[in-house]
């Protein structure tokens, strides 16, 4: 019962993300590779194409692969998934737990989730960034040049943004210029220099 | 019923032209629920995105429910939580039916090797500047690097060893803290106070 298994899937992912945003990408990124909703390398394609559309990321991957597997009906339930644990807490602190979260069991819990949610945080990026450049388990590992020259570009822009320029990257803007930059490198590689791509 | 249709209204927005999530919602949202419609102080805007932290689930749907259930009680929060997301299902939906054939075309993965990239430049930038604002004592930062280093070395080597149980273990680490912290605060306190007894004595 494919619906059911989405619904109660993403209701768990609902109740352990602590911290929004990139916080449930290790959650997510286990739960949609152990029932084979997606490919390690689709998903994340998937974060890069949440990251340049509005909403919430934990959102949006509930309603693709809720679509995926169940059409409409599987991303309604999957969406319901995912929003139904937040509503159902927040309503009931918001209306009769009121001093919940100054319960000092409370307060310990949460102080002891923010380090490890941080942990887990930089572990997503920076293991995003060996699979990126090639790596795919401990005996294989085929350098991609292409990535690695793109990587090295996008940094340097986010270095002289952030601290020459002392601004705030625009995080819309950063992804259409990463697009660009990855075709310009790629078609350059394979057509200019007769490299292959990989 | 017309303060229903404001708030769906208001929330829509807030869902279709935020990009990058909870976070980046805390500006508009307080524009939007203090400034424009006046529904809340912004004390009560500083004590929803206080919950919303440290409660489980995304960012913004945690302070929609929160800032409707305000306004407007039960029904409140359904709107609000309703509508902040149906931009962004719709929106989803609509690429999950063509998004396989398009990552198929060759120009879609260059600019994907690109994307990802960033991406992973984004997720590390973000856990740099959560970095900044964390507590730097002894427990959090071991906490932190102990889970960084133990979660990057068993994804490279395919150990699975779930999410899930570093934030269970996280959390039991903090409870024994507190209760530890309590502990010795109280006994401190007797200690305390059994000098004042003496010394009056």
């Amino acid at each position: 019962m494919i619906y059911l298994l989405l619904l109660l899937e993403f209701m768990k992912i609902g109740v352990f993300t602590f911290g929004g945003g990139y916080a449930m990408i290790p959650i997510v990124k286990e739960t949609v590779l152990t029932h084979n909703w997606m490919s390690e390398s689709e998903f994340y394609d998937f974060i890069g194409v949440c990251e340049s559309t509005p909403g919430p990321i934990a959102v949006n991957i509930a309603t693709y692969v809720g679509s995926t597997q169940g059409g409409i009906l599987g991303s309604i339930v999957a969406t319901i998934g995912i929003i139904l644990p937040s509503f159902i807490i927040i309503l009931l602190i918001a209306s009769i737990l009121k001093h919940f979260l100054k319960n000092k069991y409370v307060q310990g819990f949460l102080s002891g989730i923010k380090p490890v949610v941080l942990g887990l945080i930089l572990s997503a990026g920076i293991t995003l960034f060996l699979k990126n450049i090639g790596y795919e388990n401990s005996t294989t590992f085929h350098i991609s040049y292409a990535s690695l020259i793109c990587f090295g570009i996008l940094l340097l822009i986010m270095i002289i943004w952030r601290y020459g320029f002392k601004k705030k990257m625009n995080t819309v803007v950063f992804i259409l210029l990463s697009a660009a930059i990855g075709i310009g490198v790629c078609a350059l590689m394979k057509y200019g220099f007769g490299l292959s791509i990989q | 019923m017309r303060t229903l249709l404001v708030l769906f209204l208001a929330f829509l927005k807030l869902g279709a032209f935020t990009f990058g999530g909870g976070y980046a919602m805390i500006p508009e949202i307080k524009a939007t629920v203090v400034e424009k419609y006046h529904w809340l102080t912004d004390d009560e805007i500083l004590e929803v995105i206080a919950i919303a932290e440290s409660t489980p689930g995304p960012m913004a749907i945690n302070m929609a429910t929160f800032v409707g259930y305000k306004i407007k009680g039960f029904f409140g929060s359904l709107v609000a939580t309703l509508s902040v997301s149906l931009p962004s299902f719709i929106i989803i939906f609509v690429i999950s039916l063509f998004l396989q054939q398009f990552l198929a075309l060759e120009y879609v993965t260059y600019a994907f090797v690109g994307i990802n990239a960033a991406v992973a430049i984004l997720i590390i930038f973000a856990g740099l500047d959560m970095i900044k604002k964390m507590k730097k004592t002894l427990l959090p930062v071991t906490l932190m690097i102990l889970t960084l280093g133990l979660s990057i070395l068993f994804d490279v080597l395919d150990i699975p060893f779930s999410a899930i149980y570093y934030i269970l273990i996280g959390g039991f680490i903090g409870i024994l803290l507190s209760l530890y912290r309590y502990h010795v605060t109280k006994k401190n306190k007797a200690i305390l106070l059994e000098g004042l007894l003496e010394e009056e004595n």
